[in-house]
């Protein structure tokens, strides 16, 4: 539910987190890039960093330069500033992945556990358009959602401590990518060869909330070869 | 630019990295602020050397870093007492000095605190990446090529030439900060404070909690009472972002105090640390207890301005300081 006032949380004398919805919902979504979006090209002075996420921003400040009383109020109007119509289109993006084998080691349990061979399990985690819902957890790692039900599961019971950089992993309603070796606790149904995070680009990120993604099977042996085809606006 | 080789790796110890004030701003792309955990020493060791009080320095954790100079050079140890010593002679901290070519620097065990800062006058020129020279380590970008020091890296400075003659500027010793095994850290409850039960909120503040060995710059993990939730509520929470100094407390009840490398989070936190009390994370070391003491949002800002006020006061002194005005205009000239 996207709620009718923001909702303000204070998180220590330096962060607010500014609550839209109560909920994982695109509409929710949505709502949270628009504020964020107003809130990137009129900047409140004292604000240093603004976090988009699910269904809240956090807003980071200085203390001894704004109040959080006038923050509060800067945030409202920006609120209403906020104009649907002017938002930049979401980027499109068809992510290669090389499902199974040693690069998905997971997608057999997926399979067994949704009742489904993995065939069938690949053929509906391609058959979707989902929405990146926020970057977070390392650099560049996007959230990508809804998942078609038959798709649902757990998460991992036990974390995996290493997960391969570029590993495509699914768990509850999500689709996450691990844009480098980390902690994770999703099943990895594949891998993309494509780099999503590289520091010296601007932005950063190949993927941004809002975007919307597909994802198309290739072999082991063409991995190299769509490596080279990352699509980096450049 | 011209930058000088300025220090030799000779051993690196277990951590040491190069950190400034960290890159806040990216939170967007998920990458989190990095930087120096006690920022308050960082800054002061700057202002010791010359330097500006955000430039970058080598953040030393517990022991065992030892450099050599490879110029003259003027260098500030603050932060944590890892009995810092020159040419295996104590060497005074929050104090700059002119090392010597060929001197060697060694951070030998922790006597107090958990993390050194080492600043050298000149600065480290790594290139800054995303606002920032800090080190990401798990991301593997900024600092000295992403990357903890190893022994045999050569650093560089800016000039550091330049910075000889403001060797000797101390902070005062009042200002000076003291660490101990007991820390109280200050906080604001929230941001879901309501979570938990009026027990769990009485206990976090009443109890001590002891630093586990698995704390890291993530995150200070403690050990203790557990904090508990309410019953029906889920271990999870939808995920936000986060800022360093929030306690989350996961599916466990044992709280754990975010730290600079983590930006979004899915635990209900039930307190943030003031900011004023963030440097004092970083000198908080496994096997030291912890306690929390909830203060209102004046006191917090009180206290920051108290602390800004200790840095203000000497980047005065180092304005006014009779050294630095003559050095400058030789230069110029």
């Amino acid at each position: 539910m996207l709620y009718k006032r923001l909702r303000y949380r204070t998180m220590g004398d330096r962060a607010l987190l500014v609550e839209l919805g109560n909920e994982i919902h695109a509409t929710v979504n949505q709502a949270v890039r628009a504020l964020f979006i107003t809130l990137e090209k009129h900047p409140i002075p004292g604000v240093t960093d603004v976090v988009p996420t699910y269904r809240s921003l956090l807003i980071t400040y200085n203390p001894l330069a704004i109040s959080l009383t006038t923050l509060q109020v800067e945030i409202a109007r920006a609120r209403k500033r906020v104009k649907p119509g002017d938002l930049p289109e979401p980027g499109k993006f068809e992510i290669p992945v090389c499902y199974g084998g040693r690069y998905g080691p997971d997608l057999e349990w997926v399979a067994r556990y949704t009742g489904m061979t993995p065939e069938e399990v690949v053929h509906l985690h391609t058959g979707s358009t989902y929405q990146v819902f926020m970057i977070g957890f390392t650099p560049g790692h996007p959230y990508i959602a809804e998942l078609p039900e038959a798709l649902f599961t757990p998460r991992r019971e036990t974390p995996r401590s290493h997960v391969p950089r570029g590993s495509v992993g699914v768990g509850t309603k999500q689709t996450v990518i691990y844009p480098f070796e980390s902690p994770g606790g999703m099943h990895i149904l594949g891998r993309t060869p494509w780099v999503l995070f590289d520091p010296n680009r601007s932005p950063p990120t190949l993927l941004n909330m809002g975007d919307r993604v597909r994802f198309f099977p290739i072999q082991e042996e063409e991995m190299g070869c769509w490596k080279t085809r990352n699509p980096w606006k450049s | 630019m011209e930058n000088t080789k300025s220090l030799e790796v000779l051993a690196p110890g277990p951590l040491t990295t190069v950190q400034d004030l960290g890159r806040p701003g990216f939170g967007r792309y998920g990458v989190p602020p990095s930087g120096a955990l006690d920022t308050f020493s960082l800054r002061i060791a700057n202002l010791l050397v010359g330097n500006a009080e955000g430039e970058a320095g080598l953040e030393i954790t517990l022991m065992g870093l030892r450099v050599k100079a490879l110029t003259d050079l003027n260098v500030a140890v603050t932060g944590g007492d890892l009995q810092p010593q020159c040419n295996n002679t104590p060497l005074e901290m929050w104090r700059s000095h002119r090392v010597r070519r060929g001197d060697i620097l060694l951070f030998k065990a922790p006597r107090k605190g958990c993390r050194a800062y080492l600043a050298a006058g000149g600065g480290i020129a790594v290139p800054s990446v995303l606002a920032s020279k800090s080190t990401n380590c798990a991301s593997h970008f900024g600092g000295l090529e992403g990357r903890p020091l190893r022994k045999g890296d050569i650093l560089t400075a800016n000039q550091p030439q330049r910075h000889l003659a403001d060797a000797g500027r101390a902070l005062r010793a009042s200002m000076i900060p003291h660490y101990s095994k007991q820390w109280l850290l200050r906080v604001l409850f929230g941001p879901q404070e309501d979570d938990f039960t009026n027990q769990g909120k009485e206990l976090f503040l009443h109890a001590p909690f002891e630093v586990t060995p698995q704390s890291d710059r993530t995150g200070i993990r403690l050990s203790g009472h557990p904090v508990e939730r309410k019953q029906r509520l889920p271990e999870s929470i939808i995920s936000e972002g986060v800022v360093s100094g929030t306690v989350q407390v996961p599916g466990d009840a044992q709280p754990i105090i975010i730290l600079v490398e983590t930006i979004t989070g899915g635990y209900r936190k039930i307190a943030t640390v003031i900011t004023a009390d963030l440097p004092r994370l970083g000198q908080i070391k496994p096997g030291d207890q912890v306690r929390f003491q909830a203060v209102s949002l004046e006191q917090a800002l009180e206290a920051l301005e108290h602390m800004e006020a200790i840095i203000a006061r000497l980047k005065e002194d180092a304005q006014g300081s009779p050294s630095r005005l003559p050095m400058k205009t030789k230069i110029k000239g």
